[in-house]
């Protein structure tokens, strides 16, 4: 299995060799960070941007923790900061970057099929850091690590994803990543943030958070962007905690070893309770953690690919 | 002098011709119509092999002027026009000012005089700048020549309104045509609700904004015993809505657009702006429910909807980009290519959706071949291949549902009023 995309832009598009390669890939790059000298030169010389146009801390910090390790250059672009507030449009800002001769854009925006549009535009890297509600890739594979780390094989296992699933990328990439590698998957939601059709996409639906989490090996709680709220579809917080907040109750309930994801920022007693969160069915802070090898492993492959691309050989 | 077409096959479903027949043209009119006529005459083009018909007459075109000559102009939308085998247009009222009083009309008729190099007929807005308000002078309007009311791009929401326009419509022999959309059930949308929507993590827009809205329009047309002419029409639920108001006698005919029997949702999923359309570009089992309406004939019309867009208003985030696609230069050649070589209509009842429907519909005096009318004629070469490239377009825009695509069915001559407007 060789990879050979300039970009990552979504998992819809991976096979699954694809994306058992970038987690091996992010095994091998795990140790680095384990090391009095946390730095290895693969991607010396090369110039990575993080363009951000939706405030985020713990993605762009992430990548940019990811890049420097493997020895790139960062450059951070937020939209307070950069020429995006006087008009400019996304291909332009992405030609602009282009043309300061870096090698990796980052790109993280509100609108889906963004990075979708940016890679067609540009021929250096694109990789998505979260586009609308389309796709996270980088945070499905880092949940793909995690759960692969507990249980060896995700083929068979059952994951429950549980929460606004509507609105959420980081729900889409997962279902495409788990399905291809054999999970099956469950979505557990009140009716009005669930999208139609998503069975087409090979998932369980269910509205009862009990009958989500009776054969769950694992758990990934979405976080409620109450903020996104239109249309009046969210349910008052007091109302979601009780329907479908994961406390230790329904976790006593569950399987004795199923494993708690969240991908961050919690809202404590909202989705989650505190017991949870910080119990030892948690795996949150190891999800932060592999987040950092599965981003050096994407920046690491499609580096690699672009330098085969361009006929750099070692 | 006069010219003459020799040896076509002509199909004029008018006069039920199908047959290869020789057309004889005279001070731009049709003066004959026979088998190996003999005329005293130099002009001679030879239709060997081609396919003779009249001009297509595409009843709903944006030609974007006035206020939008960025996009296209009455000059360069009819030049796309001829190059696609149009020879009349009717032009939709949503520019910049909207076609909505006298002064208006007026303004869009010495523009059309001076640079349009097609027929170029008008509809005028229902409503005052078309926002749904306040009614046009429909009566004074009619008296400037044009030909229908729409408020198209928008429905007229406040039924009490569009039941008093139907009423004047009728009084004054104009068509109402419906752009049949409930807003408030599609807002926000940019795709096909369903699993299209959902991989894209994009809003859908519901079949119901469309088929609510055609039920709603075509009660008001019927309380108003008036004609109702629904635009492109994109859904199973709406061909059946108007073949069930057909059976019970309202006089409602419908439209819809190669985009709609061509293409599927799924074109949409790489984000190509060009695949946005309003309404959106549906699942298979409606695009096989379009084809059926047309081939039983509940579908009256195809229009191209031809709608051009600047590249700055489409290389854009998807849910920024505008909608809609240029359809002029394609629309023979999809409906040939999807519609006659898979035999889901014949090649009379194709052309009778190009030309004397919609004519009818307008009351106008085109569509046909018959002998005295105006000899708008297009000799096609039903076979020949091309491929959609952007630079094979003369409208100004670019932004194009086909590109890229092969087609088959090439337009050699557009005759316009007797004269040849266009030559490959």
């Amino acid at each position: 299995m060789v990879w050979t995309r300039k970009d990552l832009l979504g998992l819809e598009e991976l096979t699954k060799e694809e994306i058992e390669l970038i987690i091996a890939t992010a095994e091998s790059f795990k140790d680095v960070s384990r090391r009095a000298i946390k730095k290895v030169p693969a991607l010396r010389g090369k110039t990575a941007v993080n363009l951000f146009y939706e405030p985020s801390t713990r993605t762009r910090v992430s990548f940019e923790i990811a890049a420097k390790r493997l020895s790139a250059d960062v450059i951070n672009i937020m939209t307070e900061t950069s020429s995006v507030k006087k008009g400019e449009t996304l291909i332009d800002t992405g030609a602009n970057i282009q043309a300061l001769k870096t090698d990796i854009i980052i790109v993280r925006h509100n609108c889906s099929g963004a990075a979708v549009m940016l890679a067609r535009h540009v021929d250096i890297s694109v990789v998505n850091a979260g586009d609308g509600w389309h796709e996270h890739p980088t945070q499905a594979l880092l949940d793909i690590l995690t759960l692969k780390e507990r249980f060896g094989s995700l083929s068979g296992l059952n994951v429950a994803i549980v929460g606004d699933i509507a609105h959420s990328r980081v729900a889409r990439s997962n279902i495409w990543g788990l399905t291809k590698l054999g999970a099956r998957v469950t979505v557990c939601a009140p009716e009005l943030l669930i999208p139609v059709a998503i069975e087409q996409m090979g998932v369980h639906v269910t509205h009862d958070i009990d009958d989500a989490l009776k054969d769950a090996d694992a758990v990934n709680v979405l976080r409620m962007q109450f903020e996104r709220d239109e249309k009046g579809a969210f349910p008052s917080h007091i109302e979601y905690f009780k329907n479908f907040g994961i406390t230790t109750d329904r976790i006593k309930k569950a399987k004795k070893n199923i494993i708690v994801m969240h991908p961050g920022p919690l809202n404590r007693g909202v989705e989650i309770s505190s017991e949870v969160a910080d119990g030892d069915n948690s795996v949150i802070l190891q999800q932060v953690t592999n987040g950092i090898a599965v981003r050096m492993a994407v920046l690491f492959l499609v580096s690699q690919a672009q330098d085969k691309r361009n006929g750099y050989t070692d | 002098m006069g010219t003459l077409i020799k040896n076509g096959h002509i199909i004029d479903p008018a006069n039920k011709i199908d047959d290869i027949q020789d057309i004889f043209i005279e001070k731009s009119r049709i003066a004959r119509v026979a088998k190996n006529l003999k005329v005293e005459t130099d002009d001679i083009i030879d239709a060997t092999g081609k396919l003779v018909m009249p001009g297509i007459v595409d009843m709903h075109v944006h030609l974007r002027e006035p206020g939008r000559e960025d996009k296209e102009t009455v000059l360069t939308g009819t030049s796309a026009a001829l190059k696609g085998g149009v020879t009349s247009c009717l032009a939709m009222p949503n520019t910049q000012p909207a076609v909505d009083c006298v002064e208006n009309v007026r303004l869009l008729v010495s523009i059309i005089k001076k640079t349009a190099k097609a027929n170029v007929f008008i509809a005028a807005a229902i409503t005052k700048g078309r926002q749904g308000q306040e009614l046009t002078d429909i009566a004074r309007l009619k008296q400037e020549g044009i030909l229908a009311i729409t408020d198209d791009g928008s429905s007229v929401d406040c039924d009490e309104l569009l039941l008093e326009a139907l009423k004047i419509a009728k009084e004054n022999q104009l068509l109402v045509i419906c752009h049949s959309e409930d807003r408030m059930l599609s807002r926000g949308g940019v795709v096909n609700q369903g699993i299209v929507a959902t991989r894209m993590g994009l809003r859908g827009i519901s079949k119901e904004s469309e088929y609510k809205r055609i039920q709603r329009d075509i009660q008001l047309a019927k309380m108003a015993s008036a004609r109702v002419h629904i635009a492109h029409i994109s859904c199973s639920e709406s061909v059946e809505i108007i073949a069930e108001a057909k059976k019970d006698g309202v006089a409602v005919t419908a439209e819809t657009s190669p985009h709609y029997f061509a293409l599927t949702e799924e074109q949409a999923l790489g984000y190509d702006t060009n695949m946005k359309v309003n309404p959106p570009l549906r699942s298979k089992g409606d695009v096989e429910a379009i084809k059926q309406g047309l081939n039983s004939g509940i579908i009256d019309v195809i229009a191209s909807d031809h709608a051009p867009h600047t590249e700055n208003e489409k290389d854009i985030e998807f849910e920024h980009a505008a909608f809609g696609t240029i359809c002029l230069e394609t629309e023979l050649a999809v409906s040939i290519t999807e519609l006659v070589k898979t035999g889901v209509l014949g090649w009379p009842d194709l052309v009778r959706k190009l030309t004397i429907n919609p004519a009818s519909i307008l009351g106008l005096k085109k569509g046909d071949l018959s002998i005295g009318s105006d000899a708008d004629i297009i000799i096609v070469n039903p076979n020949q291949e091309w491929a959609v490239s952007k630079d094979s377009f003369l409208s100004k825009s670019k932004n194009c549902a086909f590109l890229g695509r092969k087609l088959n069915g090439l337009v050699e001559y557009t005759i316009c009023n007797g004269t040849i407007a266009y030559k490959k």
